[in-house]
């Protein structure tokens, strides 16, 4: 386990591991042992490409977010709730139909590598 | 007219009679709350459907058939007194009295007093078990006759004496009907289709004797009377049942002095205004242009003329309502026989030139009486076939001009068939004419915003009287939609604006292979949790790939990525096929100790299989490869395809089964499982009519008979339970193959997306019968077609777990993280009942402490 306390860009996994439209879950932790779940979303036909947000769906209460279908609600790439199906934007995190939000990562792909800042 | 108006706005109303008609008036007037309704009833009930009276017999409760209640008029502010009889009219002093003496002053007076049923002179017609047919009260003195009877008669062959005949043989009496007339419904139908309506109902067992007249009611020798008729015969029976006619309730009216007609009934202007012009009548008590409507929809219409006349409601140009007469064309079931007249039935306009046709062996009378030019359509009558009423109709209430061979209208098979678009129809035609709704009222609605055909009903009251013109409102509301844009919308998303039939089209003819060639061809942005599973459903049905091949795995639901069914903490159910229900008891030891090993919830599903829930996605493919080596297939419980095949053991064991119900569901569902579908598809099929598989609640249901099948379609369970519809009788077993087949893969076709075989069959233009065509008698010609491509699909099957677990890189979608090996530690159970269920928030424990005790878990069982 990785102890810092700085946040940097920290290496996930290979871009080879990413799923093309839909999406892959790592396990971010800090020194405290504090475990952060995320969902990698890669979507080659986007803007961005790549995203990172909460894998935990604060509607739904599970970690289930990586397993929800991608797409494009009004142009804004969002990720489709596997339970009960809320939109949330990759974008912001925001919740297209309730009062809720998740987080967002900054990721990258650098030298076939997926990088995180935390 | 101003303070004509304001005084008239403060009037007290009084209503005699509660009937349909009466009743229609309360509503039309509590509109306007500007006036006091009182309503005096002399039934012990309020208002209640007399036209649908006969469905007492059948189940339906006077509280089914009640039109109104005390709650609803008290809300409309309507003062109601029932068993309140009025006895006397004061027309200077203004104000009724009932006959237990209480006064009730009206401005204006609406007599609603109806009709009474005639009974003719006939000696002996006084005593018991002599009947009538028009109240409830009178449908509980027939069934009570009925219980010590064994034979009854009608007297009176016209519409409502077949009525009556219907319920007494549903009481299980030997029915007769005696007309006097030559012939059956003699007002509404002409002698060819009397003459075929009799065989008909004969043919169901009641007999008809036309040109009878009794003479004399005696003691009778095998039954407790006999009917004596002029020609000499005679006619033994239990119960008499009078249904002659009617005549108006006008004897109030006639006591004091309202002008009377000759025949009796209560003469009225074009207003509804008796002779003293504060009180109307209206419905079955008036006589209007000396003539008496004894149907619903005029009264419902003279109602709508009084009141309007009473709240001073006049037309753009100042014009006062006016009733006019009433079109008396009626469409209508008699015992299961159709029939249908329309305006001039009997061809009396001079000069009218008539077609007929007419086929005996199926029973079909069809005639149609033209104007003398052949221009426009007089009248109609339509007997075992009402297929064509609606267009016949708008053609004469319309004068719509008649094609060059008005014949083709009636003809079966006429090639180029004239069809009726709504599109032709004026905005005056009437649609509904028990309410008289026109297709300006319609649109009317729609412009009110009504945005479905259900609010469009509930609006404008189409289609809620005798619900015989509930399609037509439906093709009139679609059509004005579907102009607006407002399109009765079938675009599945924002990305295609096209419905999953359309795609399903594009993807067979375009050969498409893959969501992305779909997209960047025929939709646009990046697809969505609506679009993606639809292409992925069609793109199986079509070319039947293994769903998780790389190019169809971003499209599935978590469900079909995972194969398994997501719970709501996010583990997965495990459901193994278990074909009809038949499981080795070998294969159930395998469950027990698999559910054993990795600590699942177990239970029985209503499928007749075994679920067992609560696995990581980590732990499926591990389970999977023990049940695969046991012998078990994947059960598709996470797909929307076929689920279970219901059975019961049927003649293998059953004393009572006349097949073998369990070899054909075992058949059924390895012939059909994989199949993806617009939604998940069930199968029953039982062994016998005791039906113990319930199959008739099934998408497909089957049921053995003695010489062969008989095949339900479109049966449902669930939110909206229907049961199935009987498509074919008697099938060997191939036969049976082949329809399913040809049916699942039409739906396959052209159901639209979540949408059960139930409500597709319902949205089929032409329902049954069509399916009927397009499947038996190849309508389409595509039967070939259909019957190929689920060869193909047959063929081509495989086991998607199976599949998975040779496949090292679908397995990697199975590791909870892609950067370590943990497992989600929000995942926690606890035991109830013995076994585990998902934790509830305030049950779940810290993190670090669970990770240990699940170790210890591991260390046990391993």
């Amino acid at each position: 386990m990785t102890t810092t306390t700085n946040k940097t860009w920290r290496t996930i996994c290979d871009s080879s591991d990413l799923v093309k439209d839909s999406g892959i879950c790592a396990l971010l932790a800090d020194e405290a042992g504090n475990e952060e779940q995320i969902a990698i979303f890669h979507l080659p036909n986007s803007e961005e490409k790549i995203y990172a947000v909460g894998n935990y769906d604060p509607i739904g209460k599970a970690n289930v977010l990586y397993r929800g279908i991608v797409g494009c609600i009004a142009d804004e790439p969002v990720v489709a709730s596997p339970l009960y199906k809320q939109h949330f934007s990759l974008k912001t995190g925001r919740c297209l139909q309730e009062e809720q939000s998740i987080a967002v990562y900054e990721i990258r792909i650098e030298n076939e590598q997926v990088q995180v800042f935390y | 007219m101003n303070t004509d108006k304001q005084l008239l706005s403060k009037a007290k109303i009084v209503v005699v009679g509660n009937g349909m008609v009466g009743h229609h008036f309360v509503e039309e007037m509590a509109k306007n709350s500007d006036y006091q309704i009182t309503v005096l009833s002399a039934e012990s009930r309020l208002a209640y459907d007399r036209v649908h009276l006969s469905e007492y017999f059948g189940g339906k409760t006077a509280e089914d058939l009640a039109m109104t209640t005390p709650e609803h008029y008290d809300e409309l502010g309507v003062t109601f007194k029932t068993n309140a009889k009025v006895t006397k009219i004061d027309k200077v002093a203004k104000c009724v009295t009932t006959e237990s003496g209480a006064t009730y002053h009206y401005d204006k007076l609406i007599l609603a007093t109806g009709s009474y049923p005639f009974v003719p002179p006939i000696p002996g017609k006084d005593q018991d078990h002599c009947l009538v047919y028009r109240t409830i009260d009178d449908l509980e003195d027939i069934a009570n006759s009925a219980k010590v009877s064994k034979v009854g008669v009608v007297i009176g062959g016209g519409l409502l004496g077949l009525e009556a005949a219907n319920a007494i043989k549903q009481l299980g009496l030997q029915t007769h009907v005696v007309e006097f007339a030559p012939q059956l419904m003699g007002v509404q139908i002409d002698g060819g289709g009397g003459r075929l309506l009799k065989s008909k109902i004969e043919e169901l067992g009641v007999q008809v004797h036309t040109s009878k007249a009794t003479n004399v009611i005696e003691k009778g020798d095998k039954c407790r009377y006999k009917l004596c008729f002029n020609d000499g015969s005679e006619l033994e029976t239990d119960l008499i049942l009078f249904s002659a006619g009617i005549r108006p309730y006008d004897n109030l009216a006639r006591e004091f002095d309202l002008a009377i007609g000759e025949r009796g009934g209560i003469v009225v202007n074009n207003q509804c205004q008796t002779s003293d012009v504060d009180i109307y009548a209206i419905g079955e008590c008036a006589l209007w242009n000396n003539f008496i409507f004894g149907l619903v929809a005029p009264g419902y219409a003279m109602a709508k003329v009084a009141a309007k006349h009473i709240g001073g409601v006049t037309g753009t140009n100042g014009e006062l309502a006016e009733f006019t007469g009433a079109d008396m064309s009626t469409k209508l079931k008699l015992m299961g026989v159709e029939v249908g007249s329309i305006g001039d039935a009997h061809g009396k306009t001079e000069g009218s030139l008539t077609y007929t046709y007419e086929n005996q062996p199926e029973g079909v009378y069809k005639k149609i009486v033209v104007s003398a030019d052949k221009k426009t359509l007089l009248g109609a009558v339509l007997i075992g076939d009402t297929s064509d009423y609606d267009t016949l109709l708008q053609y004469m209430l319309n004068a719509i001009e008649l094609p060059e061979a008005p014949e083709g209208l009636i003809l079966p098979m006429a090639a180029d068939k004239p069809t009726l678009g709504v599109d032709a129809l004026p905005d005056t035609a009437t649609i509904c004419s028990c309410h008289n709704v026109t297709k300006g009222d319609i649109i009317a609605a729609i412009d009110c915003g009504a945005v479905d055909v259900g609010q469009v009903k509930s609006g404008t009251k189409a289609g809620s009287g005798c619900g015989g013109c509930a399609a037509l409102v439906k093709s009139v509301a679609d059509n004005e939609f579907e102009k607006r844009g407002l399109v009765v919308k079938k675009d599945i998303c924002e990305h295609f604006a096209y419905s999953r039939r359309e795609l399903f089209d594009i993807v067979s003819v375009e050969k498409i292979k893959t969501f992305d060639e779909l997209l960047s061809s025929h939709g646009r942005g990046l697809g969505c949790e609506i679009c993606k599973p639809v292409a992925a459903s069609v793109l199986a049905s079509v070319w039947n790939d293994y769903i998780l091949k790389k190019p169809h795995l971003s499209l599935q639901d978590t469900n079909d990525t995972y194969l398994g069914n997501m719970q709501k903490d996010g583990t997965y159910s495990v459901v193994p096929r278990i074909a009809g229900g038949e499981i080795t008891p070998d294969k159930l030891i395998v469950l027990g100790q698999v559910a054993k090993k990795y600590n699942l919830y177990t239970k029985i599903t209503g499928g007749a299989r075994v679920d067992l829930f609560g696995a990581r996605v980590e732990q499926l493919p591990p389970i999977w490869k023990e049940l695969i080596d046991a012998g078990f297939e994947t059960g598709h419980a996470y797909g929307k395809s076929l689920r279970t095949v219901k059975s019961c053991v049927g003649s293998t064991w059953c004393r009572y089964g006349v097949q073998d119900s369990m070899s054909m569901a075992i058949d059924l569902e390895h012939r059909y499982k994989g199949l993806r579908a617009p939604h998940k598809i069930k199968f029953g099929v039982s062994g016998c009519t005791r039906e113990c598989a319930e199959a008739q609640g099934k998408d497909i249901g089957i049921i053995a008979t003695e010489n062969g099948w008989n095949l339900f379609v479109g049966g449902n369970g669930g939110m909206k339970p229907r049961h199935g519809d009987l498509f074919a009788t008697d099938l060997d077993d191939e036969t049976l193959v082949k329809y399913i087949d040809r049916i699942l893969m039409f739906y396959v076709q052209t159901g639209d997306r979540l949408q059960r075989t139930s409500v597709w069959l319902e949205n089929l233009a032409g329902g049954l019968a069509y399916l009927q065509d397009v499947i038996m008698k190849d309508s389409l010609g595509i039967t070939d077609a259909l019957e190929e491509q689920m060869a193909t699909i047959v063929g081509s099957y495989q086991c998607e777990w199976k599949t998975t677990l040779a496949d090292p890189e679908a397995l990697k979608r199975f590791q909870p993280f892609v950067n370590s090996d943990k497992g989600d530690s929000n995942i926690q159970f606890v035991t109830e009942r013995e076994q585990i269920r998902p934790a509830r928030d305030e049950e779940k424990i810290a993190v670090t402490i669970i990770d240990a005790t699940e170790k210890e878990a591991v260390a046990e069982d391993a």
